[in-house]
């Protein structure tokens, strides 16, 4: 679960951080009022979508006047912002970050991330701030220094003064990037983060260090204990279908193909969209129904595939090992009933009473077309998706 | 031969008395797994399914004397059960559990490593030898005692190898699911190491998927270390970059682990790759010289 950035700012001044005054406002009188109530004569606005690359888009801007930032607030509140990182359709903007503005010496990268190779979380920082990081990485690596954290000992400050050393920081900003660091350190490991980066990390023109951006990453397995990060959720940055298929605890991933896919485990989910690929179709879906392919869970997994209107047929691929297949037949049979489902279903059962299965698919009197191999499943979605009926 | 269990293996079930634990409990049973007793804190001294109840492992183990501990405990005490498992000495440890908290397993399979134990998974569907012992919740009936090795990081595509192993007639000699998590007790390489040094495993099976680098460094290994043949498929060429396809493991992030490169680092370590799911056991086939019985 990722979280805006007004909110991560938030957590960063909980852990005594260095983060800008500011407030996060849902009008333009609010932009207006926070403003006044900021104080200065400069400020910056920020539009909050889950996206990168909000500057570029016009997303971020500096303004010198109370009505300059209301009139920010009104162009972006309720419109969709579209950068490099969303889709064509853009993010929807709820919130603007009103904050002071900050005079800026060097700008500076500073990122912990999961590393799965070397099983730590590893801090990376960089003199190369303010750019994309992967591009960094990608061209001049040695610039991306890094700090590896033991699970059994965490962070310890020698890792901090280190960075520091090698970013080159000098006298009171070593001390601040330590504290820093640890900071993170700490907030990572409370909060189950799986990502946080600030880019840019400033040395302010009085040489003090100050995170200008936040961006941080929740692991979704630890949510549970991380009643105060749930409540940050913003459904409205997410998918509605996949929102929607989340609520059921199924797990969706929309396409752009036509061919709806419903399948029991991820694993084979995504083989199912590789092998439909593969015979010329293109998956309008990922969904994985879980090992109890139930008839409520099928039912609501046709209801989200089907709500995807370039859906032109569905491919159900169930591997039925513990569960009878017979069982799973009925189920899908009620769903597509149920559901009231339009456009042609094929149906791949493999494992327990697979025939009986298949049986009881052919004799149902519906639109389903019973397949008994995963390549001619395959074959059988792609003709009847393309209007084919053989 | 086999790696990892067989018909020996003393197992505890951790999280015994649950509703999962019973089901997958009685099914190993029934298998002919050597189930030995099993653990539920509060629960010691009753006896469940004919077997003996403790309320920990330690106990479970002096008694038993149990090789191996499968864990089907809820995610939020994952980490407790293995490290306590761990703790009380028991060498290999299976965690069948999805959803454990990513720091979690940072610092259970460190722990693991230091004490010099085995964990497979966490979220996988475990590991068996065909005809011996079944540790998990794969189907036991869909195997047949072979000479194939499998590992995945996928339940339902080790399904999918291993009916296409049966139905050609070759057999598996063990299966091991290593899960779908970003952080796994077990990597490929472990596996395939054990599985070139396995007496009854004449070729081996991988199934990967999108995200990380495992095959990439699988692929080094068996270039190095593996002379068996090696048929491979990663799922997850069509999945789009930066959303996780429902294993927390899945995602490919910052343009990394995608399938494409997978099969490239694959083919160019000798391995023979597979595009359709489907051509799994016909890849075999075509590598081994075998037929179907």
């Amino acid at each position: 679960m990722n979280l805006h950035e007004y909110q991560a700012k938030a957590l960063f001044a909980e852990y005594g951080l260095p983060v800008s005054k500011g407030q996060a406002v849902d009008s333009p009188e609010q932009a207006a009022a926070a403003a006044a109530d900021i104080g200065g004569d400069r400020w910056v606005v920020k539009a909050q979508v889950h996206a990168g690359g909000r500057g570029k888009a016009g997303g971020v801007k500096l303004v010198n006047s109370a009505e300059e930032a209301a009139a920010f607030a009104k162009q972006w509140l309720g419109r969709n912002l579209v950068t490099y990182q969303t889709d064509a359709g853009g993010q929807p903007v709820s919130k603007i970050l009103v904050e002071s503005c900050t005079d800026i010496d060097q700008e500076l990268y500073l990122g912990a991330v999961l590393d799965r190779a070397t099983r730590r979380v590893v801090f990376m920082a960089s003199t190369e701030g303010g750019v994309e990081i992967e591009k960094v990485a990608e061209e001049t690596p040695e610039k991306i220094l890094k700090a590896s954290i033991d699970p059994l000992t965490g962070a310890q400050t020698y890792q901090g003064r280190d960075l520091a050393f090698r970013l080159g920081l000098q006298g009171e900003q070593i001390k601040q990037f330590t504290h820093l660091f640890m900071g993170l350190a700490a907030l990572f490991q409370d909060l189950d983060l799986a990502l946080l980066e600030i880019n840019p990390l400033v040395i302010t023109s009085e040489g003090n260090l100050h995170c200008l951006d936040g961006k941080i990453n929740i692991d979704s397995n630890a949510l549970y204990r991380q009643p105060k990060l749930q409540a940050m959720h913003d459904p409205s940055q997410e998918d509605e279908r996949e929102a929607q298929a989340a609520k059921w605890e199924l797990n969706y991933v929309a396409l752009d193909g036509n061919i709806g896919c419903m399948v029991n485990g991820a694993g084979l989910a995504m083989g199912t969209m590789d092998i439909v690929q593969l015979h010329g179709g293109r998956p309008a879906n990922f969904l994985d129904v879980g090992g109890g392919a139930t008839r409520e869970r099928v039912s609501e997994a046709f209801k989200i595939i089907l709500s995807d209107e370039n859906v032109a047929a569905v491919l159900v691929n169930i591997f039925g090992g513990i569960v009878r297949c017979d069982l799973i037949a009925e189920g899908v049979i009620g769903a597509v009933e149920e559901v009231g489902v339009q456009v042609p279903v094929v149906v791949r059962l493999e494992g327990n009473n697979a025939e009986l299965g298949r049986e009881v698919l052919a004799n149902s009197g519906l639109n389903i077309i019973a397949a008994d191999s995963l390549s001619s499943a395959a074959e059988k979605v792609v003709a009847a998706a393309s209007g084919d009926s053989k | 031969m086999s790696i990892l269990v067989n018909k020996d293996t003393r197992v505890l079930c951790q999280g015994f008395t649950g509703s999962q634990g019973t089901f997958h409990s009685e099914q190993a049973i029934a298998y002919g797994t050597k189930l030995v007793g099993g653990v539920t804190p509060g629960k010691g001294g009753q006896t469940h399914l004919a077997l003996p109840v403790f309320n920990t492992v330690q106990e479970a183990f002096e008694a038993t004397e149990a090789d191996a501990s499968v864990i089907y405990v809820p995610a939020p005490f994952c980490k407790d059960s293995i490290l306590e498992a761990a703790d009380a000495g028991i060498k290999l440890i299976v965690c069948i559990t999805e959803g454990i908290p990513t720091l979690d397993m940072l610092v259970a399979k460190e722990k693991c490593d230091q004490l010099g134990i085995r964990l497979i998974g966490p979220n996988c569907p475990g590991v068996i030898t065909p005809g011996e012992c079944k540790i998990g919740i794969m189907p036991g009936h869909i195997h047949l005692p072979g000479k194939v090795g499998i590992v995945s990081r996928s339940g339902t595509l080790t399904y999918e190898a291993v009916k296409q192993t049966t139905d050609h007639g070759f057999g598996q000699s063990s299966c091991v699911g290593i899960g779908g998590d970003p952080i796994p007790g077990s990597n490929f390489i472990d596996i395939l190491g054990m599985f070139e040094s396995d007496l009854a495993t004449e070729a081996i099976v991988m199934i990967g998927e999108i995200g990380g680098t495992a095959e990439e460094e699988a692929a080094a290994f068996i270039k190095q270390h593996v002379t068996k043949p090696v048929v491979a498929y990663i799922a997850g060429v069509t999945a789009p970059p930066g959303k996780r396809m429902g294993h927390a493991g899945a995602i490919i992030s910052g343009g990394k682990g995608t399938a494409d490169e997978k099969f490239a680092a694959l083919n160019d370590a000798g391995v023979k790759t597979v595009r359709s799911l489907a051509d799994i056991g016909s890849g075999l086939s075509e590598i081994t010289g075998w037929t179907a019985p």
